[in-house]
């Protein structure tokens, strides 16, 4: 595994990384912060700009399973991963991206998936305090699909609803219901009741009409 | 013709400036708002005036692209200092925005040989040095004749 980034992501990620018995190798540009790390890691991490070819070469990249571009510039981390997958055929890779308003230039240069630690603590922040009780569980972004997870208002239509009553729209799926700490998969028989939490499978852009059956009216 | 140039310093201002001269359009970005300095220097009127525009803003950023112009460019120079920053803009015009035309400068020759592979227009300073210095030298050796 080859880290390019020796900031505070890629550091302890090598350290987790090495702690779990992989071979790791960090690249670091920085001459200083290449020395305090160096003293922890030892022969496992390279001073170079880890753009460079030779640098990447060095490192082993011809032979890395995985390449993680954690360095603090977005262009950094989609080239680095652009060549290690394109030029040196890594199967796997992963960047760090570091403003979201970048993450269309990642997708756009193929470099998947990039990471947003932004976006991941809104993700987060969406879960602790959910609108109308909506929490994104999986994006499924590819297949084009989401698993979502609401809880059902008080005197939602869902409310005292079974699943085949609801009118959910065409690739919308109930895949369980959460009721006093269990879960079970639902029929078309099941009854939901205000309190439940609903996880959902649906298409991407379904998820305004999705929500509108398990809205409480007074929050409509 | 519309030209696009990102990254003003000697190379870019340069060039801007004689593309504007031979009478094309041209739209300048760059991300530090003194950079119109070199465009305006050793000119009798003022960037602006002669017709030149410059939008002052990041290359990543898609909002100072487009304020730019990158939509309806017909030509797309990247030239800041950073080669990484050229690579990724220059992938941008050419595949979402499909400028025809889209010359990057890349300093590292090895980046620049690889990428010229996938299909850009790489310009590589650096290998033009290397290969003027040697054919300099050679010349002078060999007209020495001290090595044939």
């Amino acid at each position: 595994m080859l880290i390019v980034g020796a900031g505070k992501v890629g550091w302890n990620l090598a350290r987790e990384l090495v702690e779990k018995e992989n071979e790791v190798t960090v690249i670091e540009s920085n001459r200083r912060r290449y020395e305090v790390v160096e003293e922890e890691l030892e022969h496992s991490i390279q001073y170079g700009d880890g753009t460079e070819l030779w640098v990447l070469e060095r490192a082993g990249i011809e032979r890395a399973d995985l390449v993680i571009a954690v360095t603090g510039d977005d262009e950094d981390n989609i080239l680095i991963c652009q060549m290690a997958s394109e030029k040196y055929g890594v199967e796997r890779v992963v960047a760090r991206c570091n403003n979201p308003r970048n993450l269309q230039h990642f997708e756009l240069l193929g470099v998947k998936p990039a990471v947003s630690a932004t976006d991941l603590i809104l993700r987060l922040i969406e879960h602790e305090v959910p609108k109308y009780g909506l929490v994104h569980l999986l994006d499924l972004k590819e297949e084009r699909l989401e698993i979502i997870e609401m809880d059902v208002g008080e005197g939602a239509a869902a409310d005292g609803a079974k699943v085949k009553d609801l009118g959910l729209p065409n690739g919308s799926l109930v895949i369980s219901i959460l009721r006093d700490r269990g879960g079970f998969v639902p029929t078309g028989e099941s009854v939901m009741r205000a309190g439940d939490e609903v996880l959902l499978v649906l298409d991407i852009g379904l998820e305004e009409t999705v929500t509108r059956s398990f809205i409480s009216p007074v929050n409509a | 013709m519309f030209v696009l140039i990102v990254g003003s310093g000697r190379v870019g201002s340069a060039v801007a400036k004689s593309m504007l001269s031979d009478g094309h359009e041209v739209s300048v970005l760059d991300e530090n708002p003194e950079a119109i300095a070199l465009l305006n220097r050793g000119q009798d009127e003022s960037w602006e005036d002669l017709g030149g525009s410059f939008t002052v803003g990041t290359a990543l950023e898609i909002d100072a692209l487009l304020e730019a112009g990158i939509d309806r460019a017909d030509a797309f120079v990247a030239s800041t200092n950073g080669d990484n920053t050229n690579l990724v803009i220059a992938q941008i015009a050419q595949r979402r925005f499909e400028v025809d035309c889209v010359v990057v400068r890349v300093l590292d020759p090895g980046r620049a040989r690889w990428y010229a592979e996938q299909g850009l227009q790489t310009v590589c300073p650096t290998q033009t040095a290397i290969e003027l210095l040697e054919a300099a030298v050679r010349g002078h050796l060999d007209g020495d004749g001290m090595v044939s």
